[in-house]
Parts: structure tokens; C-alpha cells; sequence
């Protein structure tokens, strides 16, 4: 699905990411785990298409065709989705109204007739309703007064309306208490298809017991040092990230 | 992608730019005393109100064009200015049918229809071309309920204790340089008049437009609301694209008699100039309405067009327990510049106002909010509260804030809260991530921020100036 290739990107003068190579498949669960400054926002928002971030090297395909060309909202058409760590407020706009206009704008995009208002109504239930979120989230401002899991909560819910291809989870952790972690988890678990592949990115294990990865990757100094399956993120919680630390120096 | 997206705003058109050809009567340029008689004369006017004209114009003679707004303009030649341009017609209409086709057309391109029967949304219309008023639609139903709602010259003609009762006493003639003009000068407007307990089974709305070159467009507009009514009302307007400055300069006068309510709703589109700030109408307006017991008066603006807007719709607070509100968003783009606010004046007992003032900044514009607060020495327990909000967008912008605050009673609470913010590009990367273009985004963003303001206006209206935010701000951002 998405394959990427000796990619090298930098923030301002500074250099992130020192060649990453991935590549995951449709089905596919990928974990990527890292000390903080290892790059590993850098690279969910490289995927994205975040305008502060150049790629000055490599390549990112997705289903063939070359991604780094393409505009964030373009991305977001062909499927790919980032749960922001930090995700932003707008006062005055509803959570049902942005998500409207968001499923609507990628239909567009798609070359596709909005959704009918009845489907979409019934759609916000049923998805909010996954995510244990009270009926009268969707009238608020998005984001604006949310606690952190709400926030993140309302990040998971924006991935299940719009379904998309490649969900990024970029900490979506952080900042969850364990009944919160339990919820995202398993929206995101009930989410989960032949078809589509997810991205976590986190710094604990914890999410991991969740969301149970097919692979794990530890992102160190811009440069994926070490893969495996669950259990390297196992070994990781128990022995910190010293080791691996050692390991590259 | 800052650069990009500013260009961009330079091709956003305005789309009611274009000129009606039809045949008008327009008087030569200049303002004289023969020049008021003769517009006087024209609409068959009473001596009393010949006379008060004339007295404004000698009030005016003796006044200075005011300075102390944040704006700067080459100061109009009034005597290069046509005071009096109808368009030809019969002298009375007995239908619609009458109407000059190329003007019904006219309307039509506006998206407005004089149609009595086609009109599904149920609001009644009086339409104002340059200088006179050329259609009121649905009078008999109103008439039925003893509402009058007609234009002003028809006013002066037949009710005329009505009009010589209260015009000028909630803006006096002397109260400003351009209420003192328009007293001298203004040619048509709207008339409303609803009786005692007697609440406006409809939307009351008239629609401005200002057609033919070198005039000046000053009307008066006059509304009374009898003890226990209660009335919406919807003013809109628009004009040609055209290289040089026209004047707009209107008076507005509410009168909310005990426990009356007058909503009164605004979208103003006059042309604002190119994108090079050449062109653009002068909007100097004087809007003000007076409250007695238990009255309430609720001013919603939303402000687009005109090159410079001077306008401060106010509420005097006279009668006990009397309620002002003032909900405003106000756009400037290019090189428009916007001066504008509200006055509050706290005078009787348990007053309480609202403020809500949203200005939106982009390309090279200047936009303030003035706004005073005055609490009466008698005025026990007045409440008032505030907010004024900024926002903007790009770099070569303005924003400005003038809260003027008087108390003179010490149980007076007044609040005041103001904020200033730019739409990040964490918000639209943020928008972008989800499918919505930046475009889509920033008008998403916009309207989320003026949502208290576009929540006051009737539905259909609310719709239409959310379009407009949109049309304006098209690209507006850095």
C-alpha cells in the first residue's frame, strides 16, 4: 500500500529523517517506537504532506503512484489519514459540521456526489456511538474545551467516518487514561480490514497491548535501527531505550 | 503560498458590478437651496417638510466633514454630486406589471423577484433605485393588520402626522455632518409603522441600489414600533463597479415604544472598490434607535462592500428595563477600510446591552471597532457586555479597537472582552488533512468565528451573507 524509500526530511535547516525505509501492505498493523526527537512525528507529518517539513531525499509511493506531489487535501482523497498528537481547535464549528464538509470535500475530490443527509446523520450515530461519545459531542466546537481524551477520542471518530485506507495514530496515547485507551483502542481495532493498514506511532508499549502491531520498528536518529514482531516492543518497555541507544552510537 | 493565495484574492470579482441600462431623470450636479426645493417639489412634498430641509441645509452649511474616524479618503466635491436620479416610469404603479422590464431584470440578476406570487420565503419588499423607491410588494396583506409599510416620499404624502412626529427625533438634524446632509437632502427610503400589539407577520426588507453614475444615494429610513409590537426588518444593498467614489448616506431611525421589539438586519454589499482601492461607495451612515419601558432593539450588520464604511448603529437605553444589542461582523479585503461599532446609552433603570462585534482583516484593509458605553447618572443596575473579536489575515492588514467606557452610576456592570487571532496553518493544515481544501477551509474557519453574529440573522439572510464572507474572503490568507 504505501512503500517508502531512503527518505530524508528536514525542519527548517535541521535534518530528521536520515533515510527511512518501509513498507507496509494492505491488512497490515506497523508500530513505530522511538525516544523522544528520534523523527517520529517528522515522519507522520512528512506522509501527510505538511508543508514545514521538506524531503530533501527518497521517494513515498502509495498504491504506485508517487505521494510527495500531491497536496495534503489530495493525500487525504486517496485515503490517508493522521490522528494529530495534538489536534486544533476551531471555535464556532461543530464537530458534525467539519466532519460533514470533510466527508463531503473527499467525495468531491473523489469525483463523487455528497453523502445524503440521512446516511450521514445516521452514520455520525452509529460511529459515535463506537466511541462511547455522548450524542451531544457533535453540537459542540471542535475541539475547543475538549479534555485530552476527548480530543483523541474525536480524532478516532473523524478515521471512522472517513474510513480511509492508511490511518497514522501519531500518540494517540498520549494522554489517555485507561478507560480513553480502552475506547480509541477498540474503535480502532473495529476498524480494521483486509483492505486497510495502520500506522501507530508511540513512545509506550501500552497501546500496543491494544492494538496488537504485526511489526514493530524502533525510529532512532532518523533511521529505522531495528524491526521485528510484538515482542521487540515488549523487550523495549522492559529494557528502555538505552540499549538501542548504545547499540547506534 | 501566502503570495499565491493573495493574488488570488485580487481576481475574486464582485458579481452585482454591472449597470442597468435603463432612462433616468437625474438632476444636474450641485447643492444649492434650489436644488433641495426642486427635490422637494418633485415628490410634492408639504411646506413643513420643505422647511425642515432647508433648515438642515443650513445646519450643514456650518458644520465640518468629521475627522476623528480611523480612515482616510479624499473628501467628496459635494457640489460635483447629482442629489436627485430616479429611474423613468409612470408616475404611479397600480402593479408590478409596470415596472421597466430592464429594471425587473435588474432584480433579477440580483436574485431578488418582485413577484408577489413566485415569493415562497414570505417577505415584503420595497426597493430602492438610486434615488426613489420603485416597488413595495405585499402591502395589502400587511395592511390588513394596520402595518404600514411603504416608502418614505408615499409616507410624507399620506401619513404625514406619522413621519413629521418622529423623523428627526432620534437623530436630530444637527446631530453629525451626514445626518445633517441627509436631512437636507435625502430622497427616499423606507416607512414603517406597526401598531399597538401588533406583531409583523413577516420579514419587512428593502433592498438599495444604487444604478446611475455621479449621484449620491441618501435615504432615510424611518421605523416605529407601537407599544407591545414587534418587527423584523432586512435592509440589503448594492451597487455598480465603477472607477469613481459614489456617496451613500443614509439615516436609519428606530422608535421602540413600551415593550416594543424591532430587530433590524443588515448585509451590506456595496461595491468596495477594485483590487487596486480604486472605486468603491463611501458608506457614512447614521443608524440609532431609542428604547422606552421594556423596548428592546437588536442591530445585526454584516459588512462586505463599500470602500469606506463609517457607521455606528446605537440604541438609546431611555425606558426602564430596556434591552440593546449590537451583533456585527464586518469585512474588509483590498483597500477597504471599515470604522465601525456601536453606542450604547444607558439612561433609564435595569438596562442591559449586548455587544458582539466580529471583524475579519485581509489584503491591505484597515478595520476598527468604536464603540461606546455610556451608564447614565439615573441608570441603576445597567448591565452591558462586550466582546470584540479580530481576525486576521496576511501580514499588510489592520486591526483596531476604540472601547469608549462611561459610567456615571457606581451599580453599573460592564464588561468587556476582546481577542485578536490569525486563522495558523495549524488550523487549515489541520483542515487540509481531512480533504478540505484551503479555500473551503478558510471559509469554514470564518464562519465558525462569526457563527454569534450569523445565528441573530433571519434564516434565507443568514445563508446569503454566509455566501458572501465566502465570496469576499476568497483566498484572503497568509
Amino acid at each position: 500500500m504505501i512503500k517508502i524509500n531512503n527518505l530524508h526530511a528536514r525542519v527548517e535547516e535541521k535534518e530528521i529523517l536520515k533515510g527511512i525505509n518501509l513498507e507496509i501492505k494492505p491488512g497490515e498493523v506497523h508500530a513505530i517506537m522511538g525516544p523522544n526527537g528520534s523523527g517520529k512525528s517528522t515522519l507522520s507529518n512528512v506522509i501527510a504532506g505538511r508543508e514545514d517539513y521538506e524531503v530533501t531525499g527518497g521517494t513515498i509511493d502509495f498504491e504506485d503512484e508517487d505521494l510527495l506531489d500531491l497536496d495534503p487535501e489530495e493525500r487525504a482523497h486517496k485515503g490517508i489519514f493522521l490522528s494529530f498528537q495534538y489536534p486544533i481547535e476551531i471555535p464556532g464549528v461543530t464537530v458534525s459540521n467539519f466532519i460533514k464538509t470533510a466527508i463531503n470535500e473527499t467525495r468531491k475530490g473523489r469525483g463523487e456526489e455528497p453523502m445524503d443527509a440521512r446516511e450521514m446523520l445516521s452514520k455520525m450515530r452509529e460511529k459515535s456511538a463506537l466511541l462511547e461519545m455522548d450524542k451531544s459531542y457533535l453540537s459542540r466546537s471542535l475541539n475547543e474545551g475538549f479534555s485530552g481524551g476527548e480530543k483523541k477520542r474525536n480524532e478516532i471518530f473523524q478515521m471512522a467516518m472517513l474510513e480511509p485506507k492508511l490511518a497514522i495514530l501519531d500518540e494517540t496515547d498520549s494522554g489517555l487514561d485507561i478507560d480513553a485507551l480502552r475506547i480509541v483502542a477498540n474503535g480502532v481495532n473495529k476498524l480494521r480490514s483486509a483492505d486497510n493498514a495502520v500506522l501507530v506511532i508511540t513512545h509506550y508499549q501500552r497501546l500496543l497491548d491494544y492494538i496488537e502491531p504485526d511489526f514493530v520498528h524502533v525510529l532512532y536518529n532518523g533511521k529505522i535501527v531495528k524491526s521485528g514482531d510484538k515482542n521487540l516492543a515488549i523487550e523495549l518497555e522492559a529494557k528502555g531505550y538505552d540499549w538501542i541507544k548504545e547499540e547506534n552510537a | 503560498m501566502s503570495d499565491e493565495i493573495l493574488d488570488e484574492v485580487t481576481a475574486s470579482e464582485y458579481k452585482y458590478g454591472f449597470v442597468t441600462d435603463i432612462e433616468s431623470d437625474t438632476v444636474a450636479p450641485g447643492l444649492n437651496e434650489d436644488v433641495i426645493r426642486m427635490i422637494s417639489a418633485k415628490k410634492n412634498e408639504p411646506s413643513w417638510m420643505l422647511e425642515w430641509r432647508l433648515d438642515a441645509f443650513k445646519i450643514w452649511l456650518d458644520m465640518k466633514e468629521p475627522e476623528w474616524s480611523n480612515v482616510t479618503y479624499k473628501k467628496p466635491d459635494f457640489q460635483a454630486i447629482s442629489y436627485y436620479s430616479a429611474p423613468k416610469q409612470k408616475k404611479t404603479l397600480d402593479s408590478l406589471d409596470e415596472v421597466d422590464p430592464e429594471l425587473l431584470k435588474t432584480f433579477e440578476k440580483l436574485g431578488i423577484s418582485l413577484n408577489e406570487q413566485k415569493r415562497l420565503s414570505g417577505v415584503a419588499m420595497d426597493i430602492v433605485v438610486d434615488s426613489v423607491s420603485v416597488a413595495t410588494t405585499f402591502k395589502k396583506t400587511l395592511g390588513e393588520k394596520g402595518i404600514i409599510f411603504c416608502s418614505m416620499s408615499e409616507a410624507i404624502a399620506e401619513h404625514p402626522e406619522l413621519v413629521r412626529k418622529h423623523i428627526g427625533t432620534v437623530v436630530p438634524k444637527r446631530d453629525n455632518f451626514y445626518a445633517a446632509l441627509n436631512s437636507a437632502v435625502f430622497t427616499d427610503g423606507s416607512f414603517c409603522y406597526i401598531p399597538k400589539g401588533v406583531r409583523c407577520p413577516m420579514e419587512l426588507s428593502t433592498y438599495f441600489r444604487i444604478n446611475e453614475s455621479g449621484t449620491g444615494q441618501f435615504e432615510r429610513t424611518l421605523l416605529v414600533a407601537d407599544e407591545g409590537s414587534f418587527v423584523s426588518y432586512l435592509e440589503g444593498c448594492t451597487a455598480p463597479s465603477r472607477d469613481e467614489n459614489q456617496l451613500h448616506a443614509a439615516v436609519v431611525e428606530l422608535v421602540a415604544m413600551d415593550g416594543a421589539e424591532i430587530k433590524y438586519s443588515t448585509v451590506q454589499n456595496w461595491y468596495p472598490g477594485d483590487a487596486q482601492g480604486k472605486g468603491g461607495v463611501f458608506n457614512f451612515v447614521t443608524k440609532r434607535g431609542i428604547c422606552e419601558r421594556n423596548a428592546k432593539i437588536s442591530w445585526t450588520q454584516v459588512e462586505t462592500g463599500s470602500a469606506v464604511t463609517w457607521k455606528y448603529p446605537s440604541c438609546i437605553l431611555k425606558g426602564d428595563n430596556s434591552i440593546g444589542e449590537f451583533y456585527s461582523v464586518a469585512v474588509t479585503n483590498n483597500y477597504q477600510q471599515a470604522d465601525t461599532g456601536t453606542k450604547m446609552i444607558h439612561l433609564g433603570k435595569n438596562t442591559k446591552s449586548t455587544i458582539i462585534s466580529k471583524g475579519i482583516s485581509a489584503g491591505h484593509s484597515h478595520n476598527s471597532y468604536r464603540g461606546l458605553v455610556r451608564i447614565g447618572a439615573r441608570a441603576e443596575n445597567a448591565r452591558n457586555f462586550s466582546q470584540c473579536d479580530s481576525l486576521l489575515m496576511g501580514d499588510q492588514c489592520g486591526a483596531h479597537t476604540f472601547p469608549y467606557i462611561e459610567a456615571q452610576h457606581p451599580t453599573a456592570q460592564i464588561e468587556h472582552e476582546a481577542t485578536t487571532s490569525k486563522i495558523g496553518e495549524d488550523q487549515l493544515f489541520y483542515c487540509n488533512q481531512r480533504g478540505i481544501q484551503t479555500e473551503q477551509a478558510i471559509a469554514l474557519i470564518v464562519n465558525g468565528y462569526c457563527k454569534d453574529v450569523l445565528n441573530q440573522l433571519p434564516m434565507e439572510f443568514a445563508v446569503e451573507a454566509q455566501k458572501l464572507l465566502e465570496i469576499s474572503l476568497e483566498g484572503s490568507v497568509g
